[in-house]
């Protein structure tokens, strides 16, 4: 009797399945995976969508805990926005599993990952292990730190965003179209910057900057981590000492959510100078939008460049 | 059949047939050969103009359709000369295949993925595996529940994989030493109405935190005290049957309720927790759990769960009697955002209480004939830990216990345990534990476990 009601609830509810109730064509509702995507799809969506983010600038993107409340936020989301290249494997899926939200499933018309049209470097070729460390088999997933991939993107979104809300679609492409020009003038303004000091040689701590480096002409010659994933180990970080000596690395680039003994102690013996990059919006209290982070970064890099009188190498 | 196989042989022949003057014609002369190659020729290019002709036509249509601006230009070229030191810039020159829409959100793969062979791209399809090796030791001296000194405890194989739009497949086999067995699989519901997610298949229960774990994401190389004397031991509450739970919705904080119906077989086969003595003698899980975020670092997740089936107890008559068990837990959970593959401390607790349905000394004469007085047996059990991590690939930790038996809950087991982990990646673990366990009956067992942890395949969600 009782199995009766049930398979007949069940019926009930699978019947329920093809009517899903249409959403109102109210504000956007978008979640970004990461502060970088937020502050771009901000650029581009203005006030007609609203835009919040899991992961903060602060923290290791790879290592994001699955809590509850994120999937809170999910739940109510029309379109979420991630990086992709496994960056959030370790913990996006649960939560887009729990989120009971059939628009935001890998997929789905509300699902879109940035990095399909993005330039990606660092794409491994032939046999890869995980004796490589944590290698990303389908390249490197801190392409955002690029102005031309940023253009990319955000085409990418204001076409998700006038796929979802047709109306406004003339509002998204005044707004990419200023966005891309802003940040046209804005990269001739930081190579510029960067110009004097192409070529230079540094070092940093996780592959997060190839993109940022392949950009503004920094040649990265080593890690603090002996692989990707793996800390570092004592005869790692004397051969890279070894390696700085010969080649005179100036300077040590490091994410704000590493421990800075080694660098510090490498920089030491090696008389480098280790400068903190945010890479990622939110990283640091003054960086709080996709321009800053640029502003905040190329200053920081120019200036430690200047004073430790660096020339360019040139190639 | 036969007739099937008869129609194949048919087709076959007439196939052969039809091949068969087009060869011997070709053969003819080289002339022929020529000409009919130039023609073949002509024919594909004018093929070729008719479909590029449609497709630039399809193109545009679609980009009217969905505002697209043309497609996007191919990534601005790596014109800068890729940094020494750096892998080459240039996408992979192998064929690629389009991963099918779905699996990434499955965990799996993003993007272009290399084709195998040149041949269809069917393998992209396949589910996410992974193998999971569980390897356990013991030295020291425990007469009640003795382990083995050395033992490949578990080996976990899972597939995952994103079944259709609707929903996706997970599959976990446990390879134990004995034999195989499927320790979970299900199909989750992803997008029912209602914001329910519901699953079917065999799974572990929803009661409490610690029957919901597999033994790989357990903070211990056992399962505590209280898990072993009330809730089914290392299997725990694991069954055949169906799952429904919902978001309630409400201002203030994360609230899950969960419900869910088995078959009514749970535990191990020589002291089962519950058992069905017929089709109709069903078990039920209900699970409430509550979330909130304290502060961006700190959180506490609270659950209360019931669950009730029959069991054993009386010989004669199967699945008469019953059981059931509360339980209520607390999880509270440290993490700093910045410094968060560093430092973390999770704290945890549980404590069940198990009233159990069994037969009271001997069977009395009444006079409906003869009759089995029934008790409800009352046992309480619980344990807490506390586990720490000091360096990015250390944890140390703690755990008391404390339980009386499901069939007598006056006799006490009391245990502690101390921890060490050490994990070289997010891949493999070690673990040492000591562990003093004092039997309500029988001496005191002083152990020493450790455990070695190791992972191949897919990258799988870390535990939370």
């Amino acid at each position: 009797m009782t199995i009766q009601r049930l398979v007949t609830a069940l019926a009930g509810i699978v019947t329920l399945l093809a009517a899903r109730p249409v959403g109102a064509q109210g504000k956007l509702n978008v979640m970004a995976t990461t502060e970088d995507l937020a502050s771009i799809a901000r650029e581009v969506g203005g006030d007609r969508v609203t835009i919040d983010s899991i992961a903060k600038g602060y923290q290791d993107p790879h290592f994001v805990e699955a809590k509850p409340s994120f999937i809170l936020k999910l739940q109510k989301a029309d379109l979420l926005v991630v990086v992709g290249k496994e960056l959030e494997i370790g913990w996006l899926p649960p939560l887009i599993q729990q989120s009971r939200n059939a628009k935001i499933q890998a997929g789905a018309d509300g699902y879109l990952d940035a990095s399909l049209h993005a330039l990606i470097l660092e794409i491994p070729q032939g046999q890869i292990t995980r004796a490589m460390g944590d290698v990303h088999p389908q390249g490197n997933p801190h392409y955002w730190l690029d102005p031309e991939n940023a253009k990319i993107i955000a085409k990418d979104v204001a076409a998700k965003f006038s796929q979802l809300r047709a109306n406004d679609r003339a509002y998204f492409e005044q707004r990419l179209a200023d966005f891309t020009a802003r940040l046209d003038a804005a990269e001739k303004r930081w190579l510029a910057q960067m110009a004097p000091f192409k070529g230079t040689k540094v070092v940093t701590y996780h592959r997060s900057f190839p993109n940022f480096a392949e950009r503004f002409g920094l040649n990265v010659i080593g890690y603090v981590e002996p692989r990707p994933g793996i800390p570092p180990s004592p005869s790692h970080t004397l051969d890279l000492i070894q390696e700085m000596k010969r080649q005179q690395i100036k300077v040590i680039l490091m994410e704000p959510y590493f421990d800075q003994k080694t660098p510090n102690s490498i920089a030491s013996q090696t008389g480098a100078q280790v400068l903190v990059m945010p890479p990622s919006v939110g990283g640091e209290k003054t960086v709080t939008d996709y321009f800053k982070l640029f502003d905040y970064n190329i200053n920081l890099l120019a200036n430690a460049l200047k004073q430790a009188g660096v020339k360019p190498s040139g190639h | 059949m036969k007739q099937a196989l008869r129609r194949v042989c048919t087709a076959l022949a007439a196939g052969t047939l039809i091949l068969a003057p087009t060869f011997a014609s070709a053969q003819d002369s080289p002339q022929a050969l020529r000409q009919e190659i130039d023609q073949l020729r002509k024919d594909f290019d004018a093929l070729k103009q008719q479909y590029g002709d449609r497709l630039t036509a399809l193109e545009s249509k679609l980009a009217a359709a969905e505002g697209t601006p043309a497609p996007a230009e191919p990534a601005p070229a790596a014109a800068a000369q890729p940094a020494a030191g750096l892998a080459a810039a240039a996408p992979a020159p192998e064929p690629t295949a389009q991963v099918p829409p779905g699996a990434a959100g499955a965990g799996g793969p993003t993007g272009a993925l290399p084709v195998y062979g040149g041949a269809a791209g069917s393998k992209v399809f396949n589910p996410d595996i992974a193998v999971i090796g569980n390897f356990l030791g013991a030295m020291g001296r425990n007469t009640v529940a003795p382990s083995p000194a050395l033992e490949m405890h578990e080996s976990e194989a899972s597939f995952q994989a994103v079944v259709d739009p609707y929903a996706r497949g997970d599959f976990f086999f446990a390879f134990g030493e004995e034999g195989v067995e499927l320790e979970e699989g299900y199909v989750t519901l992803t997008s029912l109405p209602w914001g329910l997610l519901t699953k079917v298949g065999k799974m572990r229960a929803a009661f409490g935190k610690v029957n919901t774990m597999h033994d790989h994401v357990l903070p211990w190389t056992d399962r505590p005290i209280v898990t072993e004397n009330l809730v089914g031991g290392d299997e725990g509450i694991t069954d055949a049957g169906m799952s429904v739970a919902r978001l309630i919705p409400n201002p203030w904080f994360f609230l899950e309720a969960t419900g869910q119906v088995f078959r009514g077989d749970s535990g191990p086969v020589e002291q089962p927790l519950f058992r069905s003595g017929k089709p109709g003698n069903l078990s039920y899980v209900g699970h409430l759990r509550g979330y909130h975020d304290i502060t961006e670092s700190t959180n506490i997740d609270l659950g209360v769960s019931y669950a009730y089936g029959h069991n054993d107890a009386d010989p004669r008559d199967i699945g008469l009697l019953t059981t059931d068990l509360f339980g209520v837990d607390a999880t509270l959970r440290w993490r700093p955002l910045q410094r968060s593959i560093y430092h973390s401390f999770v704290g945890r607790s549980e404590w069940i209480r198990s009233r159990r349905e069994q037969p009271l000394g001997r069977p009395e004469r009444t006079r409906r004939g003869q009759e089995q007085p029934v008790g409800r047996e009352i046992a309480d059990g619980f344990y807490v830990s506390g586990d720490y991590q000091f360096a990015r690939r250390w944890y140390a930790g703690a755990r008391f216990d404390r339980s009386g038996r499901a069939t007598d809950g006056s006799l006490q087991d009391t245990g502690g345990s101390f921890l060490v982990t050490f994990s070289p990646s997010e891949f493999s673990q070690m673990r040492g534990q000591y562990r003093r366990t004092d039997y309500a009956q029988g001496p005191t067992a002083n152990e020493f476990l450790f455990q070695f942890q190791f992972s191949i395949g897919a990258h799988g969600a870390h535990p939370f």
